[in-house]
């Protein structure tokens, strides 16, 4: 490598670490730091000594438990359910897609009241009992989470080639003994990979525990919550950000390990019709899409049926501030907010993606150099894993004084989104830059092509359906993000999951409907641009 | 050597697009970061708030066009969480005034010298809802509300059961499994509910919890869960017909076509919180909190509070809306606790009461 080359590797790695640093790791050391040295003096006693709470046992315990549960729980959905949307074809598949990756990108606000209006003791499901219970708050977690385990394995199914399986089959091999000696290896990079992912997203849980559980259960983010907001005992909140660091650090170095990005499918069409014995499957797929779709139903549901009978007046009043002023700006108004948001919170996470992409899917000669390279990956997973609440309040006492007095900038949300949304594109696009055969672009510069010709003539013509699929999920994922959004300090133009919050908490029964037809416009926005996305065809949207 | 001379120009271009997407960031958070006060010394004011703030545009254009002053408001969780982010940021203040710290938060913000005096001009009906001593010169009380228990009338006459009245009917069995209260630790009016237990049980009050948890009361996280979900009156299809809600939540549940709410409140069951504002000290603006304080006290905003935060207004003389006055009486006699003793017991009585019932 000539020292230029490692002069533009360096400047390129510099722009998104600069951002994870200013923007991640001072605002959680600051938060942490504030724990740890109560009133200026450094006592990592009192830290260890939160560790020795009965009460943070139980927490550890139930953080712990639910996690798994909803992850294995997850993985038992969501393989069957990837098979038959990644490598049969019928119609409907790509609208079947789309809908599977909705829960994904929706405010936790909203799923948390939609599920909650199914299983309340008054609701349809009200006969299971499951109100309050820790079912309850599983089956929450595996609704938001099945689609990052069809979307992952689905990936690597489409990447899988079924020659193998096929040659295995004319050998004599029976379903089960090919499903497990070929298939199931193959795959397995991939369970794993989501299973990490999707244990991390239900151990920082928030919204969904604290509306589902009742306060009868806590997990470490609750606490958290409890521990920073309510009483302001900051040794206690930062020995379990901390904890939580030791979590994700150890589960992103395990799964590094075995984690391989997907092969990207080639131009073949492997996908096939239906035959008779896919039929188990399809039921089984008929049946998670009936589960993740029946709370989306209640909320149209209930947006369109009041006291009054059937009527849209629901959505009329989307123009206005709600039942008693409820609300400072119209529904309306915080739609087009969001959108904007949406929009510089997309830009922002494709450009610092798409330089972290390209350097992870750098082909690394050295063993210090792939060991950089995976640690770099790593480093912007973080954000996945830690509290949402000891972040936000870092950005308060941080990034108070200037020149990064950011507290009040409008660029504050659309940054804090970008970061959130950063892993899922850099995820995205790194495994097709991944698929481009370097000898290709060897050539085009043997042929005499500039860096730039060979940029545009080899890698934008693999590249640019998963540069536009992921800006598009990065969008979709702003416009339904509410945890970060709603730790910051929201000024006079919230964003519509903030609203939905706020008619939610206002007194009377159009402020509520109000919210159900504002949830709907939101979902319905969300599945826009998800199918958007899907008409992509890129696997890798959506997978970790 | 050409790969590597290849792989530096594709980094180049990316640098290049990564830097011009961040400056251009930049650029547009340049033009519209009007918002912290101090770049416009004096014509904007700061005020840091909790979710439920709510204000018509006119009442604020009133007070630009009496002042000059422009208002942003910034949101900051409940009125916990607002204490708490001040407290936090007490070195560089957020904002150049508070409104929205109440009585069960106020003697903590006042400790941890989060607030400047300001002794605003107060009309006469104002002093009785004062913090007492020396606390009264940093906080100016703005509007006040009842926490009660709430009931639905209508489905306690379909049943024809005799509906509670006061803390000791709910643990009676008769009404089992028909309260949901939000939860304390999580919620403004949840743990208003949790004081005037305290307040009105004393020492007893875990017992007292331990009987309503035995009763089968069901603890939601936010007052939104217990009244719009489970709550029988809330616009969902709860199946709870007794509820902590405030005084003033009735009037939302009067039907179309008639003229009556179909719940009301326990008025022996209430708990008073009264709203306050403040000036931050070291705010970059407190001349224009200090105005925006006494407008808070002047009679187009106290006029405006029900309508916009469902909140009483201080000011006695103030008249309050129709179906207020008919439907929304404040409790004669609310259970009394210091400010000063809740902060001094807050995190213990949260502590004890999350172990009573949470399992």
């Amino acid at each position: 490598m000539t020292f230029r080359a490692r002069i533009g590797i360096a400047a390129l790695a510099a722009v998104p670490i600069a951002v994870l640093v200013l923007f991640f790791l001072y605002p959680v050391s600051g938060m942490v730091g504030r724990g740890l040295w109560p009133d200026g003096k450094f006592q990592p006693g009192a830290v260890l000594s939160v560790l020795a709470r009965d009460r943070v046992h139980r927490v550890l315990w139930f953080t712990v438990w639910s996690a798994g549960a909803a992850t294995v729980l997850s993985v038992v959905l969501g393989v069957p359910v990837a098979f038959v949307l990644h490598r049969l074809r019928f119609p409907g598949i790509g609208l079947l897609r789309s809908l599977v990756v909705l829960p994904f990108v929706l405010p936790t606000v909203v799923v948390g009241v939609a599920f909650r209006h199914l299983i309340a003791p008054s609701g349809p499901l009200g006969g299971l009992h499951l109100d309050g219970t820790a079912v309850a708050i599983v089956a929450a977690l595996v609704f938001f989470n099945v689609s990052v385990v069809v979307r992952t394995v689905g990936a690597f199914w489409e990447g899988l080639d079924p020659r193998a399986e096929e040659a295995a089959a004319t050998l004599g091999a029976g379903p089960f003994r090919v499903f497990t000696t070929v298939t199931l290896p193959g795959l397995l990079p991939g369970i794993v990979s989501a299973a990490t992912v999707v244990f991390l997203f239900c151990s920082t849980a928030f919204g969904v525990v604290l509306t589902m559980g009742g306060l009868r259960y806590a997990n470490v983010e609750t606490e958290i919550y409890l521990l920073t907001t309510q009483e302001l005992d900051l040794s206690g909140a930062a020995a379990l950000s901390l904890l939580q660091l030791v979590v994700i650090v150890v589960l992103l170095a395990f799964s590094a390990r075995t984690r391989r990005a997907p092969a990207v499918a080639r131009a073949t069409v492997r996908a096939r019709r239906p035959r008779g014995r896919d039929a188990g499957l399809l039921l089984w797929t008929g049946a998670v899409v009936a589960f993740l779709l029946a709370p989306l139903a209640s909320l149209v549901l209930a947006s369109v049926h009041g006291s009054a009978g059937w009527s849209l007046d629901h959505y009329r009043a989307l123009e206005t501030t709600g039942q008693g002023n409820a609300l400072l700006v119209p529904v309306t108004t915080a739609l087009w907010t969001s959108l904007r948001i949406a929009v510089v919170a997309a830009a922002l996470a494709l450009v610092l993606g798409c330089a972290v992409a390209f350097l992870v899917s750098r082909r690394w000669r050295t063993p210090v150099g792939r060991r950089l390279s995976a640690t770099f990956d790593g480093a912007f997973m973080l954000p996945l894993g830690v509290s949402a609440v000891t972040l936000g309040f870092g950005f308060l006492i941080t990034l108070d004084h200037p020149p990064l007095d950011l507290r009040a900038s409008p660029m504050l949300v659309p940054i804090a989104q970008a970061m959130v949304a950063l892993p899922l594109v850099v995820r995205t696009v790194a495994p097709v830059l991944l698929s481009i055969d370097e000898r290709q672009r060897e050539a085009a510069a043997s042929l005499g092509a500039g860096p730039l010709r060979v940029l545009l003539a080899v890698d934008l013509p693999v590249a640019w359906r998963a540069l536009l699929a992921a800006t598009g999920f990065a969008f979709a994922v702003s416009l339904g993000e509410f945890g970060a959004t709603s730790f910051l300090a929201r000024d006079d133009n919230p964003t519509l999951p903030v609203v939905i919050y706020q008619l939610i908490s206002h007194p009377g029964e159009v402020n509520f409907a109000m919210a159900m037809a504002a949830s709907v416009v939101l979902a319905g926005a969300t599945a826009v641009v998800m199918l958007l996305v899907e008409r992509l065809r890129i696997g890798s949207v959506g997978a970790f | 050597m050409r790969t590597s001379r290849l792989k530096q120009g594709s980094i180049a271009v990316l640098a290049v697009l990564a830097l011009g997407a961040a400056a251009a960031g930049c650029g547009s958070s340049g033009t519209t970061s009007d918002k912290t006060g101090s770049d416009k010394a004096g014509k904007t004011v700061v005020i840091a708030t909790h979710d439920s703030w709510a204000m018509s545009k006119e009442v604020l254009a009133e007070f630009t066009k009496q002042t000059g002053i422009t208002v942003k408001t910034q949101q900051h969780g409940d009125a916990g969480e607002l204490t708490n982010k001040l407290v936090l940021t007490k070195d560089h203040p957020l904002a150049d005034g508070v409104f929205g710290i109440d009585n069960t938060f106020a003697s903590r913000a006042i400790d941890e010298g989060v607030l400047a005096k300001y002794d605003a001009d107060q009309p006469a009906s104002v002093a009785k809802f004062a913090l007492p001593g020396n606390d009264a010169h940093y906080l100016t009380p703005i509007d006040y509300g009842d926490v009660c228990v709430n009931i639905d009338d209508t489905w306690f006459a379909k049943k024809k059961v005799a509906p509670p009245k006061t803390f000791a009917d709910l643990t009676d069995p008769a009404y089992k499994n028909l309260l949901v209260t939000p939860g304390a630790t999580t919620s403004s009016p949840g743990l208003a509910f949790l004081v005037a237990t305290i307040g009105r049980n004393g020492d007893g009050w875990k017992d007292y919890w331990k009987k309503l948890v035995a009763n089968g009361v069901k603890i939601d996280a936010g007052w939104e869960d217990a009244y719009t979900v489970d709550f029988t009156a809330g616009g969902g299809k709860g199946d709870r017909p007794i509820v902590v809600s405030y005084s003033s939540s009735p009037p939302f549940t009067v039907p179309k076509g008639s003229d009556q709410p179909t719940t009301s409140a326990l008025l022996d069951t209430c708990f008073r919180q009264v709203e306050y504002a403040g000036v931050l000290k070291g705010a970059s603006n407190p001349k224009g909190a200090q105005e925006f304080i006494d407008f808070m006290l002047h009679k187009d905003f106290q006029a405006a509070l029900p309508e916009n935060m469902y909140v009483y207004p201080v000011d006695a003389t103030v008249a309050l809306p129709a179906d207020w006055a008919k439907w929304a009486p404040t409790s004669p006699d609310p259970v009394q606790v210091s400010a000063a003793d809740i902060t001094s017991h807050r995190t213990e009585w949260l502590r004890d009461w999350r172990d009573v019932t949470s399992r």
